[in-house]
């Protein structure tokens, strides 16, 4: 039962995330996108992980997403150029070609990491209260991770500053 | 996560659900017709009086005159996400309330060997889910202004999820204080937190110690189903019919029927944070549900006659109302609120 929901948001996921680069309509690649962090969520609660899972919801496919969809709405951008598809046009210019080499990169490290890890398994028990319970979240992210956390939240303000300050109009 | 449930109370459970979803949609026509009935009266008029006794079946009627008209569409539109936006904001609507408790316990009279709960599903994150599925919501709306190619409808798409996010935070943090209450995550828990009385007369309910967060909780949820005095997306004067200008037929019914869903859920999850859910006194255990609708009532004869009450906002004041009073309102809310929790225990 698990393992069929499993493939079943598996499935959603990845074919979601592959249309969202694949067809050319902005609005439906952020809604394509939409499914796949849903579909994701499914799979955090797969894991035993409702609160993962609804604040995936929350923040990515609530806040996060309906920010992308003003951006696209707002631009009303009609549709992507039809990108060339043969190979000459791939290895073309300078860009593409980098784009190439670094999915090759890629897709060799994902085989050699996954190649890796088919033996190892996965270690269970212990971490498994941390990840469900609010409490646990809570306390090992203002104790043991107190450092990262607080990093973060700063980068995050830094951003933020420094994107008001590029909308700014210069004041005269 | 999954527990194989016996089969009676599995068939109990799928008539739960069944109740529930045809409650909702009752709940839905009835509203319709109070919301028409109140304004009548404010008004000094009759309102429907033609229909059934006092024009009680009055919204079944128009749901059937709805059915029988042609579905239109109009040729620019986005096809694809022009028929799913109504969907969208109508599941999101029936599943908010799948996480709100409504009664204690029950076997039917003796037929189930467990006891089930009066709700469909108990999670340890439901305020979460909630919240994260009225997030949901908005996508209808938004994808509703989007696809249908029109300026009016883009519009007031854009002016919801606007709205929207802004209020949300509010709402978020309303939540927030009371779930620090409570000290858990669970509908059911926060309710059965809330039993007891102080002094043997006065409910031990949330809405005394966050009288504050409960109408920071009312204002922003009025906000998020877009209501009067918020009912911006819609505003008639500016906008003729705002999202849903070029539905028709069933799609603008499902918008219809999404908008009074949500607001029964708000009404519901305030009932269950702040005024007790089910408890209350007089009655026995069994008969807790009783309570909890005329709560839930209470609350909704509020955004009813609120509706007819009080004028729209201009836009320009909702967003200043909305960030720069309720949310520091809020803000203030929650410290207070952590701070008492910690001094008291």
């Amino acid at each position: 039962m698990d393992v069929a929901v499993f493939y079943i948001f598996g499935a959603i996921a990845v074919l979601a995330s592959l249309f969202v680069v694949a067809q050319g309509n902005p609005m439906h690649s952020v809604m394509l996108l939409i499914t796949s962090f849903g579909a994701l969520a499914g799979l955090y609660v797969l894991l035993d992980a409702p609160f993962t899972a609804v604040t995936q919801i929350i923040i990515y496919a609530g806040a996060i997403m309906v920010l992308f969809l003003f951006v696209v709405m707002l631009l009303n951008i009609p549709r992507e150029d039809p990108v060339q598809r043969t190979a000459s046009a791939l290895l073309g210019p300078t860009g593409m070609r980098m784009g190439v080499l670094l999915s090759v990169v890629l897709g060799v490290e994902v085989v050699w990491a996954m190649s890796r890890m088919a033996g190892a398994g996965f270690s269970e028990g212990p971490s498994a209260p941390s990840v469900s319970s609010v409490a646990g979240i809570g306390g090992e992210l203002f104790t043991r991770h107190a450092f990262a956390f607080e990093a973060t939240s700063v980068l995050i303000l830094v951003a933020m500053v420094g994107a008001v300050v590029l909308a700014r109009k210069e004041q005269p | 996560m999954m527990r194989y449930l016996p089969s009676a109370t599995i068939l109990a459970q799928l008539g739960l659900i069944f109740v529930i979803f045809n409650m909702l949609v009752l709940s839905a026509a009835f509203m319709v017709w109070l919301e028409r009935k109140v304004c009548a009266y404010i008004q000094d008029r009759h309102g429907p009086n033609r229909v059934g006794y006092e024009g009680s079946l009055q919204p079944f009627a128009d749901v059937i005159k709805l059915l029988f008209k042609e579905q239109l569409r109009p040729k620019a539109a986005d096809a694809f996400l022009f028929a799913l936006a109504p969907l969208v904001s109508t599941t999101a609507a029936f599943a908010a309330f799948s996480v709100v408790p409504f009664g204690t316990q029950t076997t039917l009279f003796g037929l189930l060997d467990e006891p089930i709960p009066l709700q469909i599903t108990d999670v340890n994150v439901a305020v979460l889910v909630v919240f994260a599925i009225t997030s949901m919501g908005i996508y209808g709306i938004v994808l509703a202004g989007w696809a249908s190619n029109s300026k009016y409808s883009l519009l007031g798409g854009l002016r919801s999820s606007a709205q929207m996010i802004s209020y949300e935070l509010s709402y978020g943090l309303a939540l927030a204080a009371v779930i620090m209450m409570a000290g858990s995550l669970s509908l059911r828990e926060i309710v059965l937190h809330q039993s007891g009385t102080w002094f043997g007369v006065i409910p031990r309910w949330y809405i005394i110690p966050q009288f504050f967060g409960f109408l920071i909780f009312l204002t922003a949820g009025v906000a998020e189903t877009n209501r009067a005095p918020f009912d911006f997306p819609e505003a008639e004067q500016e906008l003729v019919a705002g999202y849903h200008t070029e539905y028709s037929s069933m799609s603008f019914a499902m918008f219809f029927l999404a908008e009074y869903v949500n607001m029964v859920t708000v009404s519901a999850v305030a009932t269950s944070l702040y005024l007790g859910g089910w408890l209350g006194p007089f009655l026995p255990d069994w008969l807790g549900w009783v309570w909890f609708l005329v709560k839930v009532f209470l609350i909704l004869f509020f955004y009813v006659w609120m509706r007819w009450t009080l004028p729209r906002y201009r836009y320009d004041q909702l967003m200043e109302f909305g960030w720069k009073f309720l949310l520091p309102a809020a803000v203030v809310n929650l410290f207070v609120t952590a701070a008492m929790v910690l001094w008291i225990g």
